[in-house]
């Protein structure tokens, strides 16, 4: 077994420039064309990522008219890290995440109604309203959270693996995080325990290259994020987080590693955010340029996805649309689901502080 | 009924919930090859093995967080810190993560697991290693907290937080684990969130938990040779926190002395006198009055720790000043 982290093609020089953007995978190695899936499959993964777009377009709409409040950050732009991860794992696996995850939940199957009522805060919502968007959690598909403290849960998807271990199972848990959670204390603590005890877990960074406002580049003494596997004798490997297919490749090397070898492995999905970090920044301006992000955009996943199948000519663009007007379809339901559904009573303000349970 | 230490006390409690249910795992820095720091897992290695008695590296957030994952997902952990001013790094798994959980995800994920370790000053350890935590904890809505001052309760009390289904932080006194009692034989078992009645008096209560139980008590015996009987009320749990038991020795004696190992300023004892002049505003003949640690970091130098502990002889004077006798 190799312990050497994988990695693309450096770009020429190791040490970037101050305030010069990192690349965003697209140096990396192009997975294999369309890497063995099914035309099915190709639609399927279209869907996902359609759906977390449309979805996410009516909660900046929602944010806008007051119907959603608090902190809402948008996962536009990373949806083929969610999708691609999903559409691998088995439903007894284990996700867990951090506060950008909408995207994911729906990736994972959470109901489009209970997330969205959960971000109106109604009864109706995965928490019942108690949660809001930075903790969406849902028991039947092993959706852990929604966590909102940078790096707090990736100790958290350390003990699922434990747990997993401790049982002899074959489950791997799914930790998802983004760049700048790599430099919080957590992070290497739990990185350290994964490997030093063989847990099956699948550290995913989700490198946007922001941490909030701040560029990696003035955050990180090393951009190299992935040489943290090294430092705890972890497989790893960087990845174009922006082609689906790449990250289901990348995603089969990591479940295979994790339910045979039981080994934890550490993938850098190299992406980029097309929004604000949340609701109150700019999207661009401020600490990123127009240009930067415009160039960006041109990698969007969706694209980048429905380019390969419309190449493959597999799906008219007709068929294409209707994909599309099905994700707008369930995106609507979810609103008019989560519009018309009851706040929370308020004698569950002070249930589910305590449960009432022993063993 | 058994005489045992405090430490063997613990130790049985572990023994039969490991036995008890397959779930229950302890982790933390020196349990299982060392017997930990203070012994309280001696033994336990051997019976149930790697996978069941878990040595950590010095990661308290690390093994803390994976404690709470592995709760979430069905386990049942004990995660024993080797004192709790080593907690202070992982507080952020037990508060932002264990207490919340139940809430935030709206009643799907319960978070069965003890957090347990050695709590307040013992002697001579200097600042960063004499702290009592409890105030701090017992703030936090989704913990319960355990203060068990004798081996009785620290058995019972220990097997109760193992069955619950909530997170419990267990604060175990630094100074008490060779401390020796009775323990009722067979399975003990002492409910959360109930005070006992440790000694009976009409004169004044003694509100008190953990270690200060035993000063509390000190301190009934030597008042009692002046003639003084006092009530003392040992929470035991400090969150939830018994306000009957509290009310009910109040209402009877009209005078009330809160004794705590902590600080002052927003200590447990602040809590305890706003639920006596909550429900007991017209019972009171004279102010309460608290007893707590010196408002300083804890001093090295024997005579300076020694002025800044609570102890027997400031009891007694409190004691006093409220029942007008100094």
């Amino acid at each position: 077994m190799s312990t050497e982290a994988k990695r693309p093609p450096a770009p020429a020089q190791k040490q970037k420039e101050k305030g010069e953007p990192r690349d965003n995978g697209a140096d990396a190695p192009p997975a294999s064309e369309l890497a063995g899936t099914t035309p099915e499959i190709r639609r399927e993964l279209l869907h996902s990522m359609l759906l977390q777009r449309r979805f996410e377009e009516r909660c900046a709409e929602g944010y806008a008219l007051g119907k959603i409040g608090g902190f809402l950050h948008l996962y536009i732009g990373q949806e083929a890290i969610s999708t691609g991860v999903m559409s691998m794992i088995r439903p007894d696996d284990y996700v867990i995440t951090a506060y950008r995850d909408h995207g994911q939940a729906l990736a994972r199957g959470v109901s489009p109604r209970a997330v969205m009522a959960e971000l109106f805060g109604r009864d109706t919502g995965t928490s019942g309203g108690k949660g809001g968007s930075m903790h969406i959690f849902d028991a039947k598909t092993n959706f852990l959270g929604g966590h909102g403290i940078v790096g707090g849960h990736v100790p958290i998807a350390a003990g699922v693996g434990f747990a997993i271990k401790y049982r002899r199972g074959n489950q791997v848990c799914i930790c998802f995080f983004g760049e700048a959670a790599v430099n919080i204390g957590a992070f290497h603590e739990a990185l350290n325990l994964a490997s030093l005890w063989d847990l099956p877990v699948i550290f995913i960074i989700e490198n946007n290259r922001y941490g909030m406002g701040t560029a990696i580049s003035r955050s990180t003494a090393n951009e190299d994020v992935l040489i943290r596997a090294k430092g705890y004798r972890m497989d790893g490997e960087s990845v174009d987080g922006q082609d689906v297919f790449a990250v289901r490749e990348s995603m089969a090397r990591a479940i295979e590693r994790a339910r045979k070898e039981k080994r934890p492995t550490l993938i850098e999905m190299r992406t980029y955010r097309f929004m604000g970090h949340s609701m109150s920044d700019a999207v661009s301006g401020t600490y990123r340029t127009k240009d930067e992000l415009e160039e960006n955009m041109k990698r969007d996943p969706i694209l980048v996805l429905h380019n390969k199948i419309y190449e493959s000519g597999e799906l008219s663009e007709g068929e294409m649309s209707k994909i599309d007007d099905e994700a707008k379809a369930i995106a609507q339901d979810a609103w008019d689901f989560a519009d018309a559904s009851p706040e929370p009573p308020l004698e569950k303000l002070y249930t589910d502080v305590y449960t009432d349970t022993t063993s | 009924m058994a005489v045992v230490t405090y430490r063997d006390a613990l130790t049985q409690a572990l023994r039969e919930e490991l036995q008890r249910d397959d779930r229950v795992f302890l982790m933390g820095e020196e349990v299982a090859q060392y017997n930990g720091a203070y012994k309280v897992s001696k033994g336990l290695l051997d019976e149930f093995g790697p996978m069941r008695i878990v040595d950590t590296p010095i990661t308290e957030l690390g093994f803390a967080g994976l404690g709470v994952g592995a709760a979430m997902v069905g386990l049942r952990p004990i995660v024993e810190f080797m004192t709790w001013n080593f907690a202070l790094l992982a507080l952020d798994e037990v508060v932002n993560a264990a207490a919340k959980m139940l809430y935030m995800s709206g009643g799907q994920y319960k978070m069965p697991m003890v957090f347990r370790g050695p709590n307040g000053a013992a002697l001579q350890l200097g600042a960063q290693h004499s702290q009592a935590w409890e105030s701090w904890l017992a703030h936090i809505p989704g913990l319960k907290v355990c203060t068990p001052g004798t081996p009785a309760d620290a058995k019972g009390l220990l097997k109760s937080a193992i069955r619950d289904d909530n997170p419990v932080v267990f604060l175990e006194g630094e100074m008490l684990y060779n401390t020796k009692g009775e323990v009722p034989d067979g399975e003990h078992i002492v409910p959360l969130g109930v005070a006992e009645l440790k000694r009976e008096g009409d004169h004044c209560s003694v509100i008190t938990h953990g270690k200060m139980a035993l000063v509390a008590m000190r301190v009934a015996d030597d008042l009692a040779k002046e003639g003084i009987n006092i009530d003392v009320v040992d929470l035991r749990t400090v969150r939830p926190i018994d306000v009957e038991a509290i009310a009910r020795s109040v209402q009877k004696t009209n005078r009330a002395v809160v004794l705590e190992e902590g600080w002052e300023i927003c200590g447990m004892g602040s809590q305890v006198v706003d639920f006596i002049q909550r429900e007991c505003f017209d019972d009171l003949d004279a102010p309460v009055l608290r007893v707590h640690q010196e408002d300083v970091p804890m001093p090295y130098a024997k005579n300076l720790e020694r002025a800044a502990k609570p102890d027997a002889g400031k009891t007694i004077a409190a004691v006093k000043k409220v029942m007008y006798l100094d």
